[in-house]
């Protein structure tokens, strides 16, 4: 990876370089660059003073993080108690049979992450998955395969 | 000085000391995981837990880390006490079953099966070396990693940290691990991180060790 | 834009905005909150639009997109001004029937109205849905009315008339009394007095002055989003609500600390103080009463724990979202370790209203124990799924059926789930329960932020004890013993249960366990992560045995516990099945009765889905 110095910097000072705003800064870092990669850290542990330590663990702490790099297409299940009284858990099933991979992985091709999450509040539409922000509502196990076709590059296996 | 009655006996302490140091005063020793005098208090182990008793009601608090108040009553030994606490050594042998530490407390308050499937995580999280880090050698080189049940005790990324400079406190310090790491030379010691030591058996994470090292390995008990 | 520097001047804009809306004037609202925008809700108001540009009318006829009206189960929604006519589940193709039928000539299209299905009635006006009118909407009822983008809407219907009041006609401690006399009660959860509190942290001595006020906006428990509705839709309310707090406390920072899974409320929020800064409402000088107050916006990381006060403070502070010790109020010293009021969305919410009409008028409504309002999101398996805002004291029967339609496919109900992952399920014999914080922690379960799951016949109470213990041990910090080794435990005894290996010593040994966690954890997500246990346990039992003495599943629920197998009587042989099969499974010749080999079979459920004869049998 290139010298990520200049941007993170842009985005500490965003924060005044205060402690406080570590998460914020966080965030941003991860909006541009998709994930957090390891320097990236380094430099917000140095420009704060922090111990590097201090920073990883904020970084694995919040599940809106990653230190992984994320695959093109961002799948993401809802596991809300709404969305898993309706069926939720059979949705997550057969999208892991589809994409292969467990949540929190990302396909070795770099196309798909697979997360889950505790409730996006929209819970009329259960069972939600959004893929690439955009929300697919009243998903049902027959439903995966025709969403999920609509983002594959390539044809499977 | 605040009066306050400990097991039906009533004492004086300092005002902003904890209930756990009054008993000690009086001799009432009231066992512990995750304390220990020089560091902040923590509370997360909960085997200090004491009852505070409010007219006809108790509730269970930490001792370690509640403040003594005028009037308070409570006690440190009592059968809600007694039956918290064996389960939480149970729980704790669950997750740690070499450790001594962890063997005589349970023999101790008559703790003699445990009733779940051993995972053996050879760490109780009591974060004793994370806090004598931070706060004895103002260093900070290891720390909490993640949540929950995959919350350990780690460094970044798990490489050596700048700021550790080898005391090995963090292995001296620990509950649970009992044994030094038992690498038979230094360089098959450095594992490159700094974290708990790890001997074979009990501790999971190891720590760099310091230069003096006998044949055996940094020490042998 | 001049700042408002006077009561006077607000009173000026506010007629000004007045006098340029005419309330006969034709006007479209369109849901635009997120359940909504699921639906595509966006593409209605563009279509409507672009309907209204193609026939002139674009000066004529208002188009709004509002927050969440409420009613998700029939999204998109919209209404028709001035008559109110309800429109629902409208699509993008009906635009152009909508401008040139409903809105030039007030003529309804059928098709497009909401049917009751109690009455068996079609209802034509907003005011005439039941599920509408057997609420008390004095909270969300400005919803369907504001546009959340734009304060003008805001100040047309009286906002921000509570803080001139509360700035110029009566003191702090005025202020708090009269919140004290409302009885207004915390609606995160906890239910604590909002008055006391208030007090409390007013009181608390700070050295160099500073105080905060937050606003929690970090509604975790899986099933609600009362509070996301209110920031999207009503961001105002909140923001007035903590101004007049802070005055109150004495406080001249604020922050509103909002999940990050929320993106339009946090898009509407920034928007609404972007807009309240700059008509001279927040920042310094407010009003020209010489009181400064500003809010900071802090996004969360996905951490249920960070809902906790101190987690959430810590979080504040940039560390992780670790709970400390409360022997010492968050309203004594809290954030960077000052005196600290945290509150949640709705309570803020209902300060305005306190402030204008009157605590004696507020405290009328609701129980002795529990005044006003409280917003639920009633979802699950319920026909009509949305936000409701009833009075407290109303019965969980009148919700589930009155306004919820009761449950759908003909199916029966089972329990209600109130508190999240902090509550209890409520079951049938004690629907006639009325809503107030103290009944429902004596059933064993709480009150919460307001998260409702209905649940029927086919809904499995043990899976539901596992799902949320295993929602906990995932948002657990791991700090304390009780709570990280326990509910791990709990998560494998629980999991032995549904997968068939559940032992008789599994019920006490649950039990036990949940005790604990009640009573030695550190924190509030600790001691009440095992109430969803103990209530299935209290309840259904029954169902607890099934699975263990039995290794049976009642409702056919528990994979492990479940077959697949084909009615030979019912199966036509058409095969559908068994191209649907992903693990070739099912075996047939065409025309003959399928047959499901069991060794391959992984119950994923899709044969019986896509079986247009009901031929798959669950047993």
């Amino acid at each position: 990876m290139t010298n990520h110095v200049e941007k993170v910097t842009q985005i500490i000072n965003r924060y005044g370089a205060n402690k406080d705003s570590l998460i914020s800064m966080l965030q941003d870092i991860q909006a541009v660059y998709r994930y957090l990669p390891e320097d990236a850290l380094r430099i917000v542990a140095n420009e704060l003073r922090l111990p590097l330590i201090q920073v990883y663990a904020v970084a694995t702490f919040f599940k809106a993080f990653t230190l992984q790099p994320r695959g093109k297409h961002l799948v993401t299940v809802c596991l809300g108690t709404a969305c898993h009284v309706r069926g939720a858990r059979a949705v997550l099933d057969e999208v892991k049979r589809h994409i292969g991979i467990e949540p929190g992985v990302t396909t070795g091709d770099m196309q798909f992450t697979l997360e889950t999450v505790n409730c996006l509040g929209a819970c009329a539409l259960g069972p939600i998955v959004v893929i690439d922000g955009k929300y697919h509502g009243q998903m049902s196990p027959r439903r995966v395969k025709t969403t999920l076709k609509v983002y594959r590059n390539k044809p499977t296996k | 000085m605040v009066e306050l009655t400990i097991d039906g006996i009533k004492t004086r302490a300092q005002e902003g000391t904890t209930v756990l140091e009054a008993a000690h005063e009086m001799g009432i020793v009231i066992p512990t995981l995750c304390y220990h005098p020089g560091l902040s208090a923590y509370g997360a182990c909960r085997i200090c837990l004491v009852e505070v008793v409010k007219g006809n009601r108790s509730k269970l608090e930490a001792s370690c880390t509640l403040p003594v108040e005028a009037g308070q009553v409570i006690l440190t030994d009592s059968e809600r006490v007694k039956r918290v606490r064996r389960l939480i050594v149970e729980l704790l042998l669950a997750s740690c079953p070499h450790s001594k530490t962890l063997q005589d407390m349970a023999a101790s308050m008559g703790v003699n099966k445990v009733r779940f499937k051993i995972k053996n995580r050879g760490c109780i999280l009591c974060g004793l070396c994370v806090r004598y880090c931070q706060e004895q050698m103002k260093s900070g080189g290891i720390g909490f990693i993640g949540r929950g049940t995959s919350r350990r005790v780690g460094t970044a990324f798990g490489l050596t940290p700048e700021e550790c400079r080898n005391c090995g406190a963090c292995e001296w310090i620990c509950p649970v691990c009992e044994q030094a790491c038992t690498a038979p030379s230094l360089i098959d010691g450095l594992c490159g991180g700094c974290q708990n030591l790890v001997p074979v058996e009990t501790c999971t994470v190891c720590i760099r060790c310091s230069e003096s090292v006998g044949p055996q390995g940094h020490k042998v008990y | 834009m001049k700042k408002l520097t006077s009561v006077a001047d607000l009173e000026r804009l506010r007629r000004r905005i007045l006098s340029q809306r005419d309330p006969e004037k034709p006007r479209i609202s369109v849901c635009g909150g997120t359940g909504c925008r699921a639906y595509n809700s966006q593409e209605v108001t563009r279509a409507l639009k672009k309907e209204l540009r193609k026939q002139g009318l674009s000066k004529t006829v208002a188009l709004k997109q509002t927050g969440c009206h409420g009613f998700c189960e029939r999204g998109p929604l919209i209404v028709l001004y001035p008559q109110r006519i309800f429109y629902q589940r409208v699509s993008p193709d009906d635009a152009p029937e909508i401008i040139s039928k409903s809105v030039l000539k007030g003529e309804i299209i059928d098709r497009l109205l909401y049917v009751d299905q109690m009455e068996q009635k079609k209802v034509r006006f907003e005011n005439e849905v039941p599920f509408y009118n057997r609420q008390q909407r004095i909270i969300l009822g400005n919803n369907g009315i504001i546009d959340p983008t734009d304060i003008k809407d805001y100040l047309a219907v009286g906002g921000y008339s509570a803080l001139a009041k509360a700035l110029f006609q009566m003191t702090p401690e005025e202020i708090i009394a009269e919140i004290k006399k409302s009885g207004l009660r915390g609606r995160g959860g906890a239910g604590f007095a909002t008055g006391l509190k208030w007090e409390s942290c007013r009181n608390a001595p700070s050295p160099d002055g500073i105080r905060y006020v937050i606003c929690n906006a970090d509604e975790g428990d899986p099933g609600a989003y009362m509070d996301r509705s209110l920031v999207e839709g009503n961001p105002h309310s909140v923001i007035e609500g903590m101004i007049i707090g802070a005055y109150a406390i004495g406080a001249h920072h604020g922050y509103v600390y909002i999940r990050l899974e929320y993106p339009l409320a946090l898009e509407n929020l920034n928007i609404a103080l972007e807009q309240a800064r700059k008509y001279g409402l927040l920042g310094k000088d407010i009003l020209g009463s010489g009181f400064d107050f500003d809010i900071k916006v802090s996004r969360g990381g996905g951490a249920f724990i960070c809902g906790e006060s101190t987690a959430l403070m810590a979080s504040l502070e940039g560390k992780v979202g670790e709970p400390r010790a409360k022997h010492i109020h968050t309203s004594v010293s809290g954030l960077n370790g000052r005196p600290s009021n945290l509150n949640n969305v709705e309570t803020w919410a209902n300060v305005p209203l306190i402030i204008n009409r009157g605590a004696e008028w507020y405290s009328k409504i609701g129980t002795e124990g529990s005044k006003g309002t409280k917003i639920f999101s009633l979802v699950g398996k319920i026909n009509n799924v949305g936000l409701i805002e009833v009075p407290m004291g109303i019965t969980l029967r009148k919700i589930v059926y009155e306004i919820g339609g009761g449950i759908p496919n003909g199916k029966k109900f089972k329990a209600v789930q109130t508190g999240g992952p902090s509550g209890g399920c409520i079951p049938e014999h004690l629907l006639d329960l009325p809503v107030d914080f103290e009944r429902l922690t004596d059933v064993g379960s709480m009150m919460g932020s307001g998260g409702m799951i209905v649940m029927d016949e086919d809904t499995c109470m043990v899976d539901i004890a596992r799902y949320f213990i295993k929602f906990l041990t995932e948002e657990s910090c791991g700090k304390c013993v009780p709570c990280r080794e326990g509910l791990d435990r709990m998560l494998d005894i629980l999991t032995d249960i549904t997968e068939g290996r559940g032992k008789e010593t599994d019920i006490e040994l649950l039990e036990e366990l949940g005790n604990l966690l009640k009573e030695a954890s550190f924190c509030a997500l600790g001691t009440t992560a095992s109430n969803p246990v103990l209530s299935t346990i209290r309840y259904f039992q029954d169902e607890y045995e099934a699975h263990i003495k039995e290794r049976r599943c009642p409702a056919g629920v528990c994979k492990a516990l479940t077959t697949f197998t084909i009615d030979a009587e019912s199966c036509t042989g058409c095969g559908v099945c068994l191209r649907e099969c992903p693990q070739g499974a099912i075996s047939g010749e065409k025309k003959k009765p399928h047959v499901i080999d069991k060794s391959r079979c992984i119950k994923c459920g899709l044969c019986r889905d896509s079986c247009k004869f009901d031929a798959v049998i669950v047993s």
